[in-house]
């Protein structure tokens, strides 16, 4: 039990565990100060998410719904854990995720272009973006997060504009795909009748999982993962046994955004969203990706399953009860549990001290025990 | 109640995961004296120390203050007891003068402002009476280390500390400075401050302290009056058999030139000056030549230009007579070289990686290592650890998937040692190599680097203690303000002469 306990995987899932709970707690807390009559029923809510709904077959579909909106997230969350992982924080990701919608978007309805090229382009437009904001940070050393969040505005609004000669005459949204090009479409490869015909289920999610694994690999199991944290976890003894240390930075900035990228083509490109081009920020999948990865403490596998999660509450929002709390309280409530989802590292910090408080004592009673026999 | 002893730390008992660190060790320090604690690294001095600073409870014992047992849960209880630490690396901040460094942590402020007036009274009071010649509004980064030093003392005298614990003080201070620390420490003995003085250079505990403990390997050796023991009593006592302080080796003649440095000018990181300037010499195979000097010379700007970390901007540096002023560190490392860096911690170890990932650090490419596919080869990386551990004796909690972090320095330094040359260099440069460890490693370092040079390599030494470059040494240049101003054979010269030659009192034209 007490090697269980102290066990690193074991640990950092008990951690996330707590978070959620804690941010579930908070959140009903607020919700009681707005509207003691329906707290409860609202954080239940949330938390079924497509259980509201009583039938089966409909349950399966709103499933998937979630399902199809968790991809784009984990990609986000493994751009976030890739770059940590070499030292940097790239908060760039949420603009290096719009500018792949507007890559995707514009190659499928302006050029007419099969999704394989559409998705292609978005990995290569997220890459790009990363490429910058890893240059500016070896050549110039720009920190990271700067330089990400001024990006960010600038490719908000370059995507509005770029979107723009493709949207709707009557709306402020883009073209349907399915009316203009249903080729950009990721092909459903009969997974959709795993989810009771749901449209938005596509090759998406193996790819997703693919490269969920595929990032653990070359993380852990290569020499380019192995130079890459060693960069992140001392640069100057990268450096001194001649690791390319700025290569190694501009490198996974470009993987971390080509992932972004990715994601956006997995969640466009199966018609679920439609890009609005008066937005005024950009999409928060970006942001939510810091936390998902931090719940999923910082692991791609551990990502999959935070990142889920996150999606299940994000859209779990949308069943609280409307006459009781104004719209924006599903916002509130799972942002809030967002927000404490980022404190894993903390409550692993937090839960080592109390272990280890609890353990003295034990020890010594062992110790004495043990003394107590030999005499 | 009256006790004689300032502080009493009774049977303390410290564990870690996989180590007892300290194994039921009493210390016992009586007012006004300087008790040294000797041990080699990794016997449990540090974490003694720490336990008393309260950065560390232990399971087992206790403190007594004054013969009243109190309980230190964190540094500021112990600040509040009176104890002060000078820490082998120091904690100042480099960008504040050095009378903001003395109070950071107790200012005095009035309605949220700082009171800086008194503070400077009571701090250049202190200083003269204590005889630590600073200059209140300097900044930390201009001036020297020693001064450095100084600031961290007075740092626990304006706390009104009366039990100083100094962590290896002399492990960074040239010859001339160790004297002048001494002094300082003899006079705040004879003020009535208790002193604490952890060390493992034998000549300087027998020079200052009054009583002296011995740890080994955690457990508690004994305590004997410095002025009734020997030098070769105490390390018998640390080690625990007779250590041989002479280097042994034979006459060997140099043969081929291995790296060629002429006329090589590097700027300094922190000026637009040359820390180095127009510096010209060879090492060849079967010879340990040394760089002596005082610290801050231009030996840290002269070794990165040679191994890669910084680009000199004129001259060159040929090594196998291959030109490599502008080569990437890689290639050179390719080409033969291995370098010992200076600081083990910033350059030489990825801290949070595991020994064995630590120990391929420079290899891990090869295809030994990593196959064609870009996968590493755990295998045979644990393989290849295992040997390395084996062979070169690097002790650990669990082998090779140690972390590094929680390593003794003797061994992290080891672990370095057996990476660099088990790479089998044509040319080794090392920097401070014995930098902070015991007889016992110093040993064996210095074996090795001889080692190397009897198997025909060339060897770069640089070392800011006389004794060791008189010691190891072949040929000595001295690096005085970027300059060489002496070449010497060690069997013909003294140290005060070479200590003429690093004050800048003499020079020599030198074209070695």
């Amino acid at each position: 039990m007490k090697k269980l306990l102290k066990n690193d995987g074991v640990q950092t899932f008990l951690a996330s565990l707590l978070c959620i709970i804690l941010g579930m707690l908070i959140g009903y807390i607020v919700l009681l100060f707005i509207n003691p009559a329906g707290a409860g029923k609202a954080i239940m809510d949330i938390m079924r998410n497509f259980f509201n709904f009583s039938n089966p077959l409909m349950q399966l579909k709103r499933f998937g719904n979630t399902v199809a909106k968790t991809m784009p997230l984990l990609l986000c969350s493994l751009s976030i854990l890739f770059s940590y992982k070499v030292g940097l924080f790239n908060i760039g990701v949420a603009g290096q995720y719009c500018i792949g919608v507007c890559a995707s978007l514009y190659a499928a309805l302006a050029w007419h272009w099969n999704w394989f090229f559409c998705m292609t382009f978005a990995i290569v437009a997220g890459a790009f973006a990363g490429m910058l904001v890893g240059l500016l940070k070896s050549l110039f050393n720009v920190n990271e997060v700067i330089s990400g969040i001024m990006l960010n505005w600038i490719i908000l609004y370059f995507t509005n504009m770029t979107l723009n000669k493709v949207k709707e005459v009557a709306s402020p949204y883009t073209l349907y795909i399915d009316q203009v090009n249903p080729g950009a479409f990721l092909p459903n490869a009969g997974l959709d009748k795993l989810f009771n015909n749901n449209q938005y289920i596509t090759i998406a999610v193996p790819i997703a999982l693919v490269v969920t694994i595929a990032v653990y690999v070359v993380l852990n199991k290569t020499k380019l993962g192995y130079e890459l944290r060693a960069t992140g976890l001392n640069a100057k003894a990268a450096k001194y046994c001649g690791m390319a240390e700025k290569k190694n930075m501009i490198l996974s900035l470009v993987i971390s955004g080509a992932l972004a990228g990715l994601g956006a083509s997995l969640l466009y490109q199966t018609g679920y969203m439609r890009w609005e081009c008066t937005s005024a920020s950009v999409p928060a999948m970006g942001f939510n990706g810091i936390a998902t990865a931090f719940l999923g403490g910082l692991n791609p596998i551990g990502a999959i399953f935070s990142s889920y999660f996150i999606q299940h509450i994000t859209d779990g929002g949308s069943y609280v009860d409307k006459s009781m709390y104004c719209s924006q309280i599903s916002d509130l409530i799972s942002s809030i549990i967002i927000y404490l989802c980022g404190f894993v590292f903390f409550m692993k910090y937090a839960f080592n001290k109390v272990l280890n408080k609890k353990k003295e004592p034990v020890n010594n009673a062992n110790a004495k025990t043990d003394k107590g026999g030999e005499n | 109640m009256d006790t004689p002893y300032a502080i009493e730390m009774l049977n303390i008992t410290k564990r870690f995961p996989g180590i007892i660190a300290n194994d039921n060790i009493t210390l016992r320090l009586k007012k006004g004296e300087i008790h040294a604690l000797l041990g080699e690294n990794g016997a449990g001095k540090s974490t003694l120390m720490s336990v008393l600073f309260g950065l560390y409870q232990p399971e087992e014992g206790i403190i007594k203050k004054d013969g009243k047992e109190v309980s230190i849960k964190n540094p500021n209880d112990a600040n509040a007891l009176g104890i002060g630490m000078v820490h082998q690396h120091f904690k100042l901040v480099e960008c504040f003068t050095v009378l903001d460094n003395i109070i950071l942590g107790v200012e005095d402020t009035k309605n949220g402002l700082l009171q800086k007036k008194e503070a400077r009274k009571k701090v250049v009071a202190l200083s003269e009476k204590y005889g630590l010649s600073i200059d209140p509004d300097a900044l930390i980064e201009d001036i020297t280390v020693g001064m450095q030093q100084r600031v961290e003392i007075l740092k626990m005298l304006y706390r009104d500390n009366e039990i100083l614990i100094f962590d290896e003080p002399t492990a960074v201070l040239t010859p001339q400075e160790i004297d002048e620390l001494m002094k300082i420490m003899k006079n705040l003995a004879s003020e009535g401050k208790s002193i604490l003085f952890i060390s493992h250079k034998l000549a300087e505990i027998m020079k200052v302290s009054d009583r002296c403990s011995v740890l080994r390997k955690g457990a508690y050796i004994g305590t004997l009056e410095t002025a009734k023991t020997s030098i070769e009593e105490l390390s018998a006592m640390m080690v625990g058999r007779n250590v041989n302080f002479h280097v042994e080796k034979q006459e060997k003649a140099p043969s081929d030139v291995v790296l060629d440095v002429e006329n090589l000018c590097v700027k300094s990181e922190t000026h637009n000056l040359d820390a180095v300037k127009n510096v010209s010499f060879k090492v060849r195979r079967g010879e340990i030549v040394c760089i002596a000097g005082i610290d801050g010379n231009g030996q840290k700007e002269l070794i990165e230009s040679i191994t890669g970390l910084t680009n000199a901007h004129s001259g060159s540096i040929k090594m196998l007579g291959k030109d490599i002023t502008r080569e990437k560190i890689r290639k050179r490392n390719v080409m033969g070289m291995s370098h010992i860096p200076e600081d083990r911690h910033k350059h030489g170890l990825v801290l949070d990686y595991s020994l064995e990932d630590n120990l391929i650090l420079e290899r891990y490419f090869e295809p030994e290592f990593t196959n064609k596919a870009g996968f590493l080869k755990r295998k045979n990386i644990r393989k290849y650890a295992d040997r390395l551990i084996e062979e070169y004796d690097i002790r650990s909690g669990q082998g090779a998937i140690t972390i590094a972090r929680s390593m003794s320095g003797g061994n992290q330094q080891k672990a370095i040692i057996a990476r660099e040359i088990d790479k089998n260099p044509e040319l080794l440069v090392a920097v401070q190599p014995t930098r902070g460890l015991d007889v016992g490693a110093i040993e064996y370092i210095h074996k090795h680097l001889v080692e190397q040079r009897d198997a025909d390599k060339a060897v770069l030494m640089v070392s800011y203690e006389l004794e060791e470059v008189m010691d190891v040494s072949d040929r000595i240049l001295v690096l005085f303000e970027g300059e060489i101003v002496g070449e010497f054979d060690p069997k013909k010269t003294t140290e005060e002469e070479l200590g003429l030659y690093m004050a800048g009192a003499k020079r020599d034209e030198v074209k070695a």
